[in-house]
């Protein structure tokens, strides 16, 4: 385990270098010129010039790859053109919103998603597995948004149990992590009742039919722990998506968080910002990867000798 | 008394009725044969006895299962339950996949003992452990710690027989053993499970489709043939003198020594599917010695000599 460990820490060296170059370059290639929100109307040429020398962009892209990198490694990601503040302290203040979103929607799509996929795969073609079936194509098929409008509308502005919007209490968290979350509770539940089902099939289930196990404890004890290992794999996959997925959803509700900063300083071509947002979502994916990798070595030993 | 006697029954998925009428019976400690090529109901035959037909969608149709003082067709399902792995214990074809490939192979075989004998977690690894000595399985304590993918396929086989001998059944039911093992060791495998089988004084129905290992291991044989019985008989007396064709067939697909290269006979044809069952007997349209009434006519079981057989042209002792 220690040296699979190792390796997989190893690994993200690489990934790590590939994905901070790809986010410098894709800011570079997005049309529009920040330099034209910042120059006064009717200053000269000398005086634009002067400004872009001040940003660094009069140097050639490798260099300023070179600059912007050496000063992330050590926290300072610049300052935000718009805005005039540290984009580490922008982030500092927007992304624990975000995470607080981002997690109780994982474990509110983990816990329901698995304990609903499991249901619909032990009473499989009962009426409870059609209902799930049919709810879960319902979650899968409505986007998110527009599933966080309709939520509003009956929950906060008919029946007025949650605040419309905003991330002054915790009751304003109800909303945006349901939306964000039923469509990863469809996802979840959809992976946990296939696998189950697929893995119920298998010889070695049999074996334990025949060696007397009761079925529930079949199911749960061992059926659903092979099952759980595609769940962390989507799952993992699924935990960048919900920080950044979450984007849509922050806005709708307005909420401060990592989506609606990227969203305003897009809107304002705010590179600095723009770029470290970004780099906020790629390292969330990176871990997000790395735990799900974690998780199953330690859930399944073949996993942990094929990579030693 | 028998011990298993299976009287009359056939088994159906769905509309299929893949076994027809089967009917035999193991005595006590007794090892019996279940021949035939695949396809003619020998796993079938196997799951109905252990209750698991539910699983693949079939169910016994007719007849009845007698094991020890149980009816088994009407048994609950939770009464069931305590005699599998307890009183009946099953050894699947394939060892490759009948562990859980994320579980210590030890714990598995703890599991029945704990389960059925109301072991704790301390003695039920030392009653494993001390089993799969007896099944020579080198470092044995080592081994119960390690995972099914750390063991060859061999190993996982007699960590299959350990789990099914722990609980000390009265019958143990071996569907094809060896049929997914390298050469080398289907024999070790066989002798091993004859062996304690013999020790212990436990009943085998042991399925193959290898007259060879009948000839090596059985008391007596069942010969099926597209879900019906061909013929039963001892294995001294079918051997000797085999009445069903089939049977005959069979016994002509061992190689044996001095035959010249070429000299194996197969039995050409195919077992027929469950869809296209021939009409009258099943095996006439590969037979051999085949009249026209075999093609009409099912031949029903008589006694012939000491055992039984299902054939038209087979002399009937009156």
């Amino acid at each position: 385990m220690f040296g699979f460990l190792i390796k997989r820490l190893l690994l993200l060296v690489p990934v790590f270098l590939a994905v901070s170059l790809i986010i410098f370059m894709i800011v570079r290639f997005v049309p529009g010129d920040p330099i034209d929100n910042l120059v006064q109307i009717g200053s000269t040429e000398e005086q634009k010039a002067e400004l872009i020398a001040s940003y660094g962009l009069d140097k050639p892209l490798p260099v300023q790859y070179g600059i912007w990198f050496a000063k992330m490694m050590q926290g300072d990601l610049g300052e935000a053109m718009i805005l005039r503040r540290p984009v580490a302290d922008l982030i500092a203040q927007n992304l624990p919103h975000s995470l607080i979103l981002g997690s109780l929607a994982l474990l509110f799509s983990t816990i329901v998603g698995v304990a609903t996929g499991a249901l619909a795969a032990i009473w499989r073609d009962s009426w409870l597995d059609r209902a799930v079936m049919t709810i879960i194509l319902l979650g899968s098929t409505v986007p998110s948004f527009w599933l966080g409008l309709l939520m509003i509308l009956l929950f906060a502005v008919q029946l007025g149990w949650f605040p419309v919007s905003g991330a002054r209490s915790w009751s304003a968290l109800v909303l945006p992590v349901l939306t964000i979350g039923i469509g990863g509770v469809a996802l979840v539940a959809r992976v946990t009742r296939a696998a189950m089902i697929e893995i119920s099939r298998k010889d070695f289930v049999m074996m334990l039919h025949a060696k007397g196990v009761p079925p529930t404890e079949i199911q749960l004890k061992h059926v659903l722990r092979h099952a759980l290992l595609p769940v962390v794999t989507i799952l993992s996959l699924r935990i960048g998506w919900i920080l950044g997925g979450a984007v849509t959803i922050e806005y709708v509700f307005a909420r401060p968080g990592l989506g609606s900063l990227l969203i305003t300083s897009l809107n304002q071509r705010d590179y600095p910002v723009v770029q470290g947002c970004l780099l906020m979502l790629a390292i969330a994916v990176i871990l997000g990867t790395l735990i799900g990798d974690i998780l199953q070595a330690l859930m399944d030993p073949r996993l942990r000798e094929g990579l030693n | 008394m028998a011990l298993l006697s299976v009287s009359d029954i056939s088994v159906s998925i769905g509309r299929l009725t893949p076994l027809d009428r089967i009917a035999f019976s193991i005595d006590p400690g007794e090892i019996v044969g279940v021949v035939g090529e695949s396809g003619s109901g020998k796993s079938l035959t196997a799951m109905a006895v252990m209750g698991l037909l539910p699983l693949i969608g079939g169910k016994i149709s007719g007849g009845s299962v007698h094991f020890a003082e149980f009816e088994l067709t009407t048994l609950t399902e939770a009464r069931y339950r305590a005699l599998r792995g307890r009183r009946v214990a099953l050894i699947s074809q394939n060892p490759m996949t009948s562990l859980d490939p994320v579980r210590r192979v030890g714990e598995q075989i703890d599991q029945v003992s704990m389960m059925h004998l109301g072991l704790g977690k301390v003695e039920a690894r030392a009653r494993s452990v001390e089993m799969m000595q007896q099944l020579r399985i080198p470092e044995a304590k080592i081994v119960h710690g390690n995972y099914p993918h750390q063991l060859s396929g061999g190993m996982k086989q007699r960590i299959v027989i350990a789990m099914a001998l722990v609980a000390n059944p009265e019958l143990i039911i071996a569907d094809e053993p060896t049929t997914a093992l390298d050469v080398t060791i289907q024999a070790q495998i066989i002798q091993i499970m004859t062996e304690m089988a013999r020790a212990r004084n436990v009943a085998l129905m042991l399925i193959t489709h290898d007259m060879g290992v009948v000839a090596q291991a059985c008391d007596r044989v069942v010969v099926l043939y597209a879900g019906r019985v061909a013929e039963m008989n001892t294995v001294d007396a079918i051997f000797a003198d085999p009445k069903h064709p089939y049977t005959k067939s069979l016994i002509g697909c061992i190689p044996v020594e001095g035959l010249p290269p070429g000299g194996l006979k197969g039995i050409a044809g195919n077992v027929p599917g469950v869809l296209n069952y021939p009409k009258g007997c099943r095996f006439h349209p590969r037979c051999t010695r085949a009249i026209a009434r075999c093609g009409d006519e099912v031949p029903l079981l008589r006694a012939s000599g000491a055992g039984t057989v299902a054939c038209h042209l087979a002399e009937v002792s009156a």
